[in-house]
């Protein structure tokens, strides 16, 4: 991707995918044509977040309150630009 | 929790739901992968037998559902269908020629929850397309695409690719891009049924193929971060063979019209299987315990080259349909395979069928359309395997 994201940019989900929880699979997925990516328990606590109203801070700070002050920042980040770089998240 | 126990047990689930609701089809598309018998099908599941189906699939963790056809816009129950399907939470594919369609049912699918669009064409030009599909289908067709993104559907373009389209395979993609497709399904025609009935007149050239390929890294490239491009060369033309439906029962459930429950679309042609059927059984049942679904689970039905094969978790021996179609034996390796005793045969009329191509005279064979008036002849003859 040649657009980075920014920590102040607000993020949703891409229209054309849908994020889940599957109780079959006991995780959180995401749905797209014809395909479904399951996704790791850190990457579901991120995805779930993702709202339409809430900062990339945001999300960081309440991350980081859910799991007793730990450092998920670098996590974080990692995360969200894989899941910019397949297009399940965009900038609001 | 209880779904480690199903893990630890190895069990497979029923991700992905084929629900075929009918093989009535304004086109006649001569590779259609319906069955070439479909004229004895005349039974339509109703609206509550699909309810049901749903339901049942998406307990055993099915999140994937395909509305497929024949052309599912036939049925007037559709919208309903999809409503009941996003209710349960699958996420819902509808695979249409588009014929049939119209703004109005975009919108009202989108009410209903329908989440993605795929539409086929038959090729790049007007004319092409309309003989292919027997239909003036073209300028409709493009018409739907446009309004399938004006309604931000993630869209699939589909194109069967054969030796009379598969030259325009530039043109093709242009008109994906065109289109805004998102995603853009290059499908290499598979030889089974009505294809079968039509290979000499579809099997396509190695040179055609080398340089389809080309084409196709090019936009795969070129388009990368819009739209992407897949492209699988047509296995015939392969040393190994593809592990065919990702395993027998393994992911994949297809209902037909009327409710046969299969472990694959083209599973029908195979003999001594007892098509259970969702009136009598339910899925649970029929996924797991029933003689069909188990019959090419896994691997200890293979017999050699297969049984001691290195390769054989990989491929699980390839298709069974294939093998059935071409030795006669569905235990048979998959003669994709360089390791099975009949490779050598079906490479042979594959090079046979490319020196004929070009030929006036073998070009001017024409098409068995798939049709209900073709379907009955071919049944009564009950001779499509040895064609």
């Amino acid at each position: 991707m040649t657009i980075e994201l920014k920590k102040e940019d607000i993020l949703e989900i891409s229209p054309t995918f849908r994020f889940q929880w599957e109780e079959m699979q006991n995780c959180y997925v995401v749905l797209y044509p014809e395909g479904m990516v399951k996704l790791s328990q850190s990457a579901g606590e991120i995805m779930k977040r993702i709202d339409g109203n809430k900062s990339i801070i945001d999300m960081i700070d309440d991350i980081s309150t859910a799991f007793n002050g730990a450092d998920v920042e670098k996590d974080v980040l990692k995360f969200l630009e894989v899941a910019y770089g397949n297009g399940w998240i965009r900038t609001k | 929790m209880a779904t480690v126990g199903l893990e630890q047990n190895n069990q497979t689930k029923p991700l992905w739901l084929l629900a075929e609701l009918t093989y009535r089809c304004p086109l006649q598309c001569p590779y259609c992968s319906n069955p070439v018998e479909m004229s004895k099908y005349k039974k339509e599941l109703t609206t509550e037998d699909w309810f049901r189906v749903m339901q049942q699939a998406r307990k055993m963790g099915a999140t994937q559902l395909g509305f497929s056809g024949g052309e599912p816009l036939v049925r007037k129950d559709l919208e309903d269908l999809i409503k009941e399907a996003r209710r349960l939470g699958f996420y819902t594919n509808l695979i249409t020629s588009g014929v049939g369609m119209d703004e109005a049912r975009i919108v009202a699918f989108k009410e209903a929850g329908l989440d993605h669009i795929q539409i086929s064409f038959q090729a790049s030009n007007e004319e092409l397309n309309n003989y292919i599909g027997k239909s003036k289908s073209f300028q409709h067709k493009y018409e739907m695409a446009r309004l399938v993104k004006k309604y931000e559907y993630p869209m699939v373009l589909n194109i069967v690719l054969h030796r009379k389209n598969v030259d325009q395979i530039k043109d093709i993609l242009d008109m994906t891009v065109d289109l805004n497709a998102d995603y853009v399904e290059l499908a290499s025609t598979q030889y089974y049924g009505w294809s079968r009935i039509n290979i000499e007149q579809l099997l396509p050239t190695r040179e055609q193929l080398k340089n389809a390929e080309l084409v196709a890294r090019e936009y795969q490239e070129k388009m990368k971060d819009k739209m992407k491009v897949i492209y699988v060369i047509p296995d015939y033309f392969e040393n190994r063979p593809k592990k065919c439906m990702n395993g027998w029962g393994n992911i994949f459930l297809t209902i037909a019209p009327d409710g046969s429950a299969l472990p694959c679309h083209a599973a029908g042609q195979l003999p001594g299987l007892e098509f259970p059927n969702v009136t009598d059984h339910n899925l649970e049942w029929i996924w797991n315990e029933s003689p069909d679904f188990n019959k090419f689970r896994g691997t200890s039905w293979m017999k050699e080259p297969c049984k001691s094969c290195d390769e054989k978790h990989k491929d699980l021996g390839g298709c069974r349909c294939q093998a059935y179609m071409l030795t006669g034996d569905a235990t048979n390796a998959d003669p994709v395979c360089g390791k099975s005793e009949f490779h050598e045969e079906l490479h042979s009329d594959v090079d046979r069928i490319g020196k004929l191509a070009g030929d006036e005279k073998f070009e001017a064979k024409p098409l068995v359309f798939r049709n209900m008036k073709n379907s009955k002849n071919f049944t009564a003859k009950k001779t499509p395997e040895t064609v």
